[in-house]
């Protein structure tokens, strides 16, 4: 029974590495480029969701789509300002704006919100226990794994099946061929950067139902785990990410559980390190073919 | 000739020059391409001929100069606005989409089209070219040299262009598929399809082409009728091997 409710939770906070994952990844396939403010996103989308719930007495689920709305601009916005004007900068010019942009975040949660933890309210996510047999799990759990698998899905249907999905793909694949087509490459990358942080308002939303602690740090940890996980499970690739999210959360809680509380953060990037000495790729990852 | 050339040019490339950051790899060139000519640009490799065409496709920005297709500037608004004026390049190296199916990739070239256009363009394609039909779920990057060409050039008609630029269509080709693509080349141009060719293979492309270009180090340094240029001396020792 305690392996279940491990697993269930692993499962759980799986779901929302994964989910914050997704961002990291199709920012990086698409945009070739790491998005580190992307945890930080997460954290205002979270703030958010708490003054809708806590100040403005919005219902949860309003709430929850105001800070998706929040986000998106937001992840537009800063891929607008601080890294289109960089699309033909060295990555590593990127690479620390986005650190910068990061920072940027969280001294600005701190303006807002203070330093001091702000609890997150309950609601239809996780205000009731759920039993099963001889399991009992917060609603959260299931509410975050079932979130994830719509998410999934969803992503799925829409990366394969619609225009601006399939436009997607070829920018990853190809830019200048894509822009060949006719395809606009800012708008779709702008699109992507909107994607990623309405679902980062999601991951946000779930991770503060389940660890009801909410601080302008908050996005940081999960934030890196999550981009682990992409890595983990081959970046670039939407598989990898929903693979690598969810084998991680599996991996800490178990490591939390049966080998050490103190050591289960370290034990995730411990895989991650023997992950990419047998495949550099990650798990899910294409072999990287060098433009000539 | 002459009585098409005193129509205004479907192309008209004035001056043009372009840079790699400090590298001058375009220095002032200037040709035209008439309605339903192919024309071909000719020259050994590094001259510049893929520059050319990217630049005219709006992936590379002249410093100086200008394009012109049917009467309007296009140089400087970028390739997603050139391709719906009705210019389309089929790249060199082919770069078709090597994870997506061949339809997709065909549907990809009609992106700026109108969706309900594009089935008639598909069954179109899948004639011309049956063997993409038969390979019509296929993941492209599984295609064969050949095939894969012929998916880009397929891809690149999806949009309907008035101008075709093809880059290097035969590069990398086994004997037999490089006449097959001269062969659709041809037929292509039958059908009403302007042709800006760019090639290595020069003899073949002065054999279909009406008018060429020669290209060294940036600038153009011969042009005239293919015939005249197929037997002309200069000509016949630098690149036809003679
Ligand atoms: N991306 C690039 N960066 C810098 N120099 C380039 C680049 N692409 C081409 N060049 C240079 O520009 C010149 C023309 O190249 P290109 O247009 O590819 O020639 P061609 O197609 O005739 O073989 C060459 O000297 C080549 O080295
Ligand atoms: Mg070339």
């Amino acid at each position: 029974m305690i392996f279940l409710d491990n697993l269930i939770n692993g499962l759980s906070l799986g779901s929302i590495y994964a989910i914050i994952a997704l961002g990291y990844t199709m920012v990086y396939g698409i945009a070739k480029m790491l998005n580190f403010a992307h945890g930080d996103v997460i954290m205002i989308g979270a703030y958010i969701a708490f003054c809708g719930l806590q100040y403005w007495g919005l219902p949860p689920v309003v709430a929850i789509l105001v800070a998706m709305a929040v986000c998106t601009l937001l992840g537009v916005t800063i891929e607008g300002l601080a890294y289109r004007p960089l699309r033909q900068a060295a990555s590593l010019a990127v690479l620390i704006t986005a650190i910068g942009m990061s920072y940027l975040l969280q001294n600005i949660a701190l303006m807002i919100w203070g330093a001091n933890p702000k609890s997150f309210p309950r609601t239809f996510i996780n205000n009731s226990i759920l039993r099963l047999g001889g399991l009992s799990m917060s609603s959260a759990t299931v509410f975050t794994i079932l979130t994830n698998i719509v998410v999934m899905v969803v992503l799925n249907l829409f990366i394969s099946h619609t225009k601006l999905g399939k436009a997607m793909r070829c920018v990853s694949e190809d830019r200048g061929a894509a822009e060949l087509m006719g395809i606009k490459v800012n708008r779709t990358i702008s699109a992507t950067f909107a994607i990623g942080s309405a679902l980062a308002a999601i991951a946000g939303v779930l991770l503060c139902s389940s660890y009801p602690i909410l601080q302008p740090t908050t996005g940081s940890m999960p934030g890196i785990k999550a981009f682990t996980a992409a890595v983990f499970g081959g970046i670039g690739s939407i598989p990898g990410a929903m693979l690598g999210g969810v084998l991680l959360g599996v991996i800490e809680i178990f490591g939390k559980a049966y080998i050490s509380t103190e050591l289960g953060d370290a034990l995730v990037f411990a895989v991650l390190i023997v992950v990419l000495l047998v495949k550099p790729t990650g798990l899910l990852g294409k072999p990287v073919r060098e433009k000539v | 000739m002459t009585e098409i050339q005193q129509a205004a040019p479907l192309l008209r490339v004035n001056e043009l020059h372009v840079y790699y950051g400090a590298i001058h790899a375009i220095k002032g060139i200037s040709l035209e391409v008439y309605e339903n000519e192919i024309v071909t640009l000719i020259g050994a490799n590094g001259a510049g001929k893929s520059t050319t065409l990217n630049t005219i496709a709006g992936l590379l920005k002249p410093r100086q100069g200008t394009v012109e297709l049917n009467g309007a500037v296009i140089s400087g608004l970028g390739a997603s606005k050139i391709v719906p004026k009705g210019l389309s390049l089929c790249p060199e190296g082919r770069r078709i989409f090597q994870q997506m199916t061949v339809r997709e990739n065909l549907e990809m070239g009609a992106f700026t089209r109108t969706p309900g256009e594009i089935p008639a363009s598909l069954e179109e394609m899948f004639q011309r070219f049956p063997r993409l039909k038969e390979r019509e779920k296929q993941i492209a990057g599984t295609l064969s040299g050949g095939e894969q060409q012929m998916l880009a050039m397929a891809r690149a008609l999806m949009s309907r262009p008035r101008l075709l630029m093809l880059d290097e269509p035969s590069m990398g080709l086994a004997p037999i598929l490089v006449e097959q693509i001269f062969d659709i080349v041809k037929e292509l141009h039958d059908t009403g399809v302007t042709i800006l060719l760019v090639e290595q293979n020069a003899q073949m492309a002065l054999a279909v082409a009406d008018r060429a270009y020669v290209m060294e180090t940036g600038t153009i340094t011969m042009q005239g009728p293919a015939q005249e240029l197929l037997h002309n001396d200069a000509v016949q020792k630098a690149y036809l091997g003679s």
